[in-house]
């Protein structure tokens, strides 16, 4: 909402400073955004008189000119085609910043004259001006009068934010009434009354849908002189962007500012019997004063006469009837339309105007009437003409309810200590009645506070009124008894990025949402995971896992010449719209590429990733030994290079090799290792009555060791055997390692030989040599049962 | 005879000292050997004129005795040191001899990086945690009733507008669901699912149609509730101002908290802290401007009825601040998207060493 200042002074009697009233709207919560001072922008340009203006000895099209400025004579030089003797224009001074042209002036010879300054145009100075040539400036001013005051421009702008709920912000007047509050100044109430009307309108209006449009009121204005606006309107709506048209259209546009009341004027000659305010019929359609054509919806409010639907209600006018200076006779329309209808015939049609931004707010019920007469004194005044009684169909909605208020309130909620004066003062200024000299207080709310419909609101009110920077700070109390803040998936979060980052990964954060052609490819981007307004074609399916979209951020460096990104993340990873479909996971993605090195080493493959998996998931506190391995499942997993980590049979955590057609799908080179652990899976830590860990059982004992080897089917998983040793005596046995995997002589051709080291930890006492053989023979028969291995011979 | 001769003559004892000892300081490994054996072994000069000794008149052994053991002793300690000597210059020999170029890469381990938006998220909920505040979750994708309804947002109000929501596409019941806007909902599910007093603080992810500058589709709050029997606003103004004097690490803030207007709270406020953006970067806490920073206010009794909370007994406040901004701020970064981009310059440069634990008592 923007108004200039001169027009708040209209309203608000005050000596104020803009720098004060400012800083009053900000801390009255009308939001200041933006200032724009004319008088500070043009501060370094004057009124100038050029006395001669002779050719150019160098230039046909250049003119040399003697100019009076504040400055004193001047030699400048000018290109434009109106620079003549006698000519009043605005001088820029030499080290002066034109904003048209973001040059500084300095003094430089042009065609071999030097030009102390420059005459300039309205373009270069950014304001209005006329064809071309520098500024002509009528009217008999005085050398070295201040541009903006010259141009008529002096006049502030301020621009700030309206919060939904007071569309009494939309009205300077009603700005006014809050900085008054506040203590800025006197509010000025517009005091004017019925405007009696001579004679009944021939167009008779009515109200059909009642909810739609409660209240209709109008009246004719008969043998108006439509002309241009008296110049201090024009500069008015000049100053916030609007362009003036005609008296008619101009006072419309105005008291829409002025007291946030939107009008609209038909030329009732124009107008076919009855105008009416209705709802839309199924295939209507109708122009508007933009020019376009607009289908009509049951859903929609319009005003229509019996060739059809003339306006959308509240939103915008049609161009049939519209006013134009030839309209002899004028209707006045001013109504109230349901603010959510007037919001969903905005949203359907697109029209953005600011009657539908009032209208959707909620403009006030009770200036329907004053809104009407304050708009006929000013035609009445400006075009003339003879004023109809005043016809209201319908009913005027009711002011909101008066609320009950203890007026201590406002310290319990807010800590904010006031005396009761104090507190209905402000109530009152705002124009809220306050009745009763008793609590609690039955106070009556203005018809245009439609916001206020409770005690919080008008503590609201007070406090906001009063200051908030009143407000006392007390330092935050300490609270007893602490209990843990984190979440147990938070702080498995927090364990499992410290191990990977230590381990040399960089966390990244990516979106949650993917494109769906990616999703389906990671198993996910079904129907009921697609946005129906996604930001852009390729973010329009919430992802059912991190690792596309790390491939891809990984793909990005390598294509900006930084490869080898091992980059992970811990965030949501969507299975489902639903709140169980929500997990947690920790996702890694490494676009593995051999480093060189000056002797050799094991490349990175999916052992390295196994690894910093298994890692995390010790880090979260994850059951290792409980872990199963099982043959990768997804189709974008590679199918011979990783595996599903599985606690019984439920899924915890994949690594190993992305397949390489979900990379080609993704537009992606491999190859690239990955994992990916969904923390939620994994079980809660069993609860225990208090933190002390069970005793230490470390045996007196020396541990040893024995190895053995296997023959086994090529095809048998060498973990298979160390699982099965390690279940020959779940006692005994400490560790088992494996340590080699050998092919070749002395190994059948689709055999292979696995080594074990087992590391057996007596318990009471030396292990004697004959029972160390009879363990060995357990063992090697558990591993025969289990995997059909041979002992090595 | 020679030997005799020998033993009666003690500048012959002299000499022959000298001569060992020459020796002994010249020899190698065997030689040195060789002289032990020569001297001190069972034959060895020294120890047969040692045997003479018995034969001696006691004036003789008087005189001779402390003369061959002199010698003998001296020998022994001289070939002990010379011994050590040789071990330590072999051992330093052969050290040499096994050099390696320590100037050759190291084997290529790094540590990695947190990301700033974690970090500060761990920074935030460590001073929460100290304020008592315990942390609560809510899912992403949002029912309307959680994200708007029941936060006091009318049916199809412009202030849902305001709030560039994405939908997902209405399931078979023709329910559409929301990603969260805000971190609010979950203000909702706690007052639902557990009795005042309350105090907590949700955070993660948000999510608005919305992409410029400085705005990103998806960004992240930190969202904090009380609900008890009498926390004021000027109990959420000290809060909050704590919050910033330990997040910023000041001892004052300077901060201003100014009307706004939010659905689910009344009073409302948005605070501002003071700024200075004279040098191209904001500083905090000092200058002409104002940043804002969060918004906040008590929670409406609407919000509360609709939460199951009467709120002629209860009253409390809310705040929901962007984390994302308190980082750049913080930290330094100029572009919000950038922290969404996964370039790993920028997440080496910007991240976090997993070693700096965010805590209090190590400072944040």
């Amino acid at each position: 909402m923007k108004f200039t200042l001169s027009w708040l002074q209209e309203h608000l009697e005050t000596e104020a400073p803009l720098e004060e009233i400012i800083t009053a709207m900000t801390m009255a919560g009308l939001e200041v955004e933006h200032v724009s001072d004319p008088r500070a922008r043009l501060a370094a340009f004057s009124v100038a008189r050029i006395l001669e203006a002779s050719p150019h000895p160098n230039a046909d099209r250049l003119r040399v000119c003697q100019v009076e400025t504040r400055d004193g004579i001047k030699e400048i030089v000018c290109g434009a085609p109106n620079a003549k003797a006698g000519l009043l224009t605005i001088y820029a001074p030499l080290g002066s910043f034109i904003p048209g042209t973001g040059v500084t002036l300095e003094a430089r010879p042009v065609r071999g004259v030097v030009s102390n300054g420059m005459l300039c145009s309205g373009a270069e100075l950014e304001v209005d001006g006329d064809g071309d040539g520098i500024l002509d400036l009528a009217g008999d001013l005085p050398v070295g009068l201040a541009a903006a005051e010259a141009l008529g421009i002096a006049d502030p702008v301020i621009d700030f934010e309206v919060t939904p709920n007071r569309p009494d912000w939309l009205a300077v007047a009603g700005i006014a009434r809050d900085l008054a509050a506040k203590g800025v100044g006197r509010f000025i109430p517009k005091t004017i009354g019925p405007v009696a009307g001579g004679f009944q309108s021939p167009v008779r209006i009515e109200t059909r849908h009642a909810h739609a449009c409660p209240v209709f009121a109008a009246r004719l204005i008969r043998g108006v002189k439509n002309g241009p606006s008296p110049v201090w309107l024009q500069r008015r709506l000049r100053g916030i962007g609007l362009r003036p048209r005609n008296i008619l259209v101009d006072v419309t546009n105005y008291l829409s500012y002025d007291q946030a009341r939107p009008l609209h004027v038909y030329d009732a000659a124009k107008l076919r019997g009855v105008v009416h305010a209705r709802l839309g019929r199924a295939g209507e359609s109708f122009t508007g004063l933009d020019g376009k054509a607009y289908g009509i919806t049951q859903e929609m409010c319009v005003i229509a006469d019996d060739s059809g639907v003339l306006g959308l209600a509240g939103v915008m006018g049609g161009e049939t009837t519209g006013c134009s200076l030839d309209t002899r006779d004028v209707l006045i329309e001013s109504a109230w339309f349901d603010p959510l209808r007037t919001a969903q015939t905005g949203r359907a049609t697109g029209i953005v105007s600011d009657a539908r931004y009032r209208f959707e707010r909620g403009v006030d019920p009770g200036f329907v009437l004053p809104g009407l007469d304050l708009a006929t004194a000013m035609i009445l005044d400006w075009c003339g003409g003879e004023a109809s009684e005043i016809m209201l169909a319908g009913e005027i909605p009711p002011a909101p309810a008066p609320v009950t208020f203890d007026p201590a309130s406002v310290r319990r909620l807010t800590g904010l200590v006031l005396p009761t004066a104090e507190i209905k003062k402000i109530l009152q200024s705002l124009g809220f009645g306050v009745t009763g000299s008793k609590t609690p207080w039955r106070v009556a709310v203005p018809s245009w506070r439609r916001d206020v419909s409770g005690a919080a609101d008008l503590i609201e009110e007070v406090a906001r009124i009063a200051g908030f920077e009143h407000l006392p700070t007390p330092v935050p109390q300490a609270v007893q008894g602490r209990k843990p803040a984190l979440s147990l998936g938070e702080s498995r979060a927090r364990m499992a990025r410290r191990a990977l980052a230590s381990a040399g990964w960089h966390e990244a954060v990516t979106w949650s949402f993917c494109a769906q052609a990616h999703a389906q490819v990671f198993g996910g981007g079904g129907e009921d995971l697609l946005l129906a307004n996604p930001i852009a074609a390729d973010l329009d399916c919430m992802r059912p896992s991190a690792l596309p979209n790390l491939a891809r951020a990984a793909q990005r460096n390598l294509d900006r010449g930084f490869g080898n990104a091992k980059l992970f993340e811990i965030g949501p990873a969507y299975a489902s719209a639903e709140e169980s479909g929500q997990r947690r996971t920790v996702a890694a993605v490494w676009q593995m590429r051999p480093q060189r090195a000056w002797r050799s080493e094991a490349s990175a493959d999916i052992f390295t990733v196994k690894s910093d998996c298994l890692r995390a998931l010790e880090a979260v506190g994850a059951p290792l030994a409980s872990l199963s391995l099982s043959p990768p499942t997804a189709s974008w997993h590679h199918p011979g290079r990783g595996a599903v980590l599985r606690l019984g049979t439920k899924p915890i955590a994949w690594f190993g090799e992305i397949h390489p057609a979900a990379l080609r799908a993704l537009e992606i080179e491999g190859p690239i290792l990955a994992f990916e652990i969904n923390l939620d899976a994994l079980p809660a830590p069993r609860a225990k009555g208090n933190r002390a860990r069970p005793l230490l059982n470390a045996s007196e004992l020396m541990p040893l060791t024995r190895d053995y080897a296997f023959v086994v089917d090529e095809a048998l998983a060498g973990g298979d055997i160390v699982r099965a040793a390690l279940g020959a005596d779940k006692v005994l046995i400490a560790d088992v390692l494996l340590f080699d995997v050998y092919r070749g002589a002395g190994v059948p051709a689709d055999k292979k030989s696995v080594a074990i080291e087992v590391t057996l930890q007596p318990r009471d006492k030396t292990l004697t040599e004959a029972e160390i053989e009879a363990f060995s023979a357990r063992l090697i028969a558990a591993v025969a049962k289990a995997t059909g291995a041979v002992l090595r011979g | 005879m020679f030997l005799r001769s020998m033993t009666t003559d003690p500048s012959e004892i002299e000499t022959l000292t000298a001569s060992y000892l020459s020796r002994i300081a010249q020899a190698d490994d065997a030689a040195l050997e060789a002289v032990r054996i020569e001297a001190l072994g069972k034959q060895g000069r020294v120890s047969l004129l040692m045997k003479q000794l018995g034969a001696m008149s006691p004036a003789e052994r008087q005189d001779m005795g402390p003369r061959l053991n002199g010698l003998r002793d001296s020998l022994q300690e001289a070939i002990l040191a010379r011994r050590a000597d040789l071990a330590s210059a072999a051992l330093e020999a052969k050290l040499l001899a096994e050099r390696l170029d320590a100037s050759l890469p190291a084997v290529p381990t790094r540590i990695g990086s947190i990301h700033p938006i974690m970090r500060v998220m761990e920074e935030l909920s460590e001073i929460f945690a100290d304020m008592g505040f315990a942390l609560a979750e809510g899912p992403d994708i949002e029912s309307d009733f959680h994200n708007f309804t029941a936060l006091n947002f009318p049916p199809k109000h412009p202030a849902r507008e305001m709030h560039d929501t994405f939908f997902l596409k209405p399931d078979a019941a023709g329910e559409r669901k929301v990603l969260r806007t805000h971190t609010s909902p979950v203000q909702v599910r706690t007052m639902l699912s557990q009795k005042p007093p309350i105090r907590i603080i949700a955070m993660g992810r948000t999510f608005r149609c919305d992409s410029d500058q400085t705005h990103t589709p998806m960004f992240h709050q930190i969202e904090g509730l009380v609900i008890d029997e009498a926390s004021n606003m000027a109990d959420l103004k000290g809060t909050l101002m704590a919050l910033m004097r330990a997040y910023f690490e000041v001892d004052d803030v300077d901060v201003r908290f100014r009307p706004h207007h939010f659905p689910f709270t009344e009073p409302s406020a948005e605070m501002d802290v003071r700024c200075d953006r004279s040098n191209g970067q904001i500083r905090i806490g000092q200058g002409q401007d104002w940043l804002e920073i969060l918004g906040c206010g008590m929670v409406h009794p609407n919000v509360l009825r609709n939460c199951g909370i009467d709120p002629d007994v209860h009253q409390g406040y809310a705040f929901g601040i962007g984390v994302d901004r308190l980082a750049m701020l913080k930290y330094g970064m100029s572009d919000l998207r950038d922290m969404f981009a996964a370039d790993t310059r920028w997440l080496k440069h910007y991240g976090f060493s997993p070693f700096l634990v965010p805590n209090l008592a190590a400072g944040l």
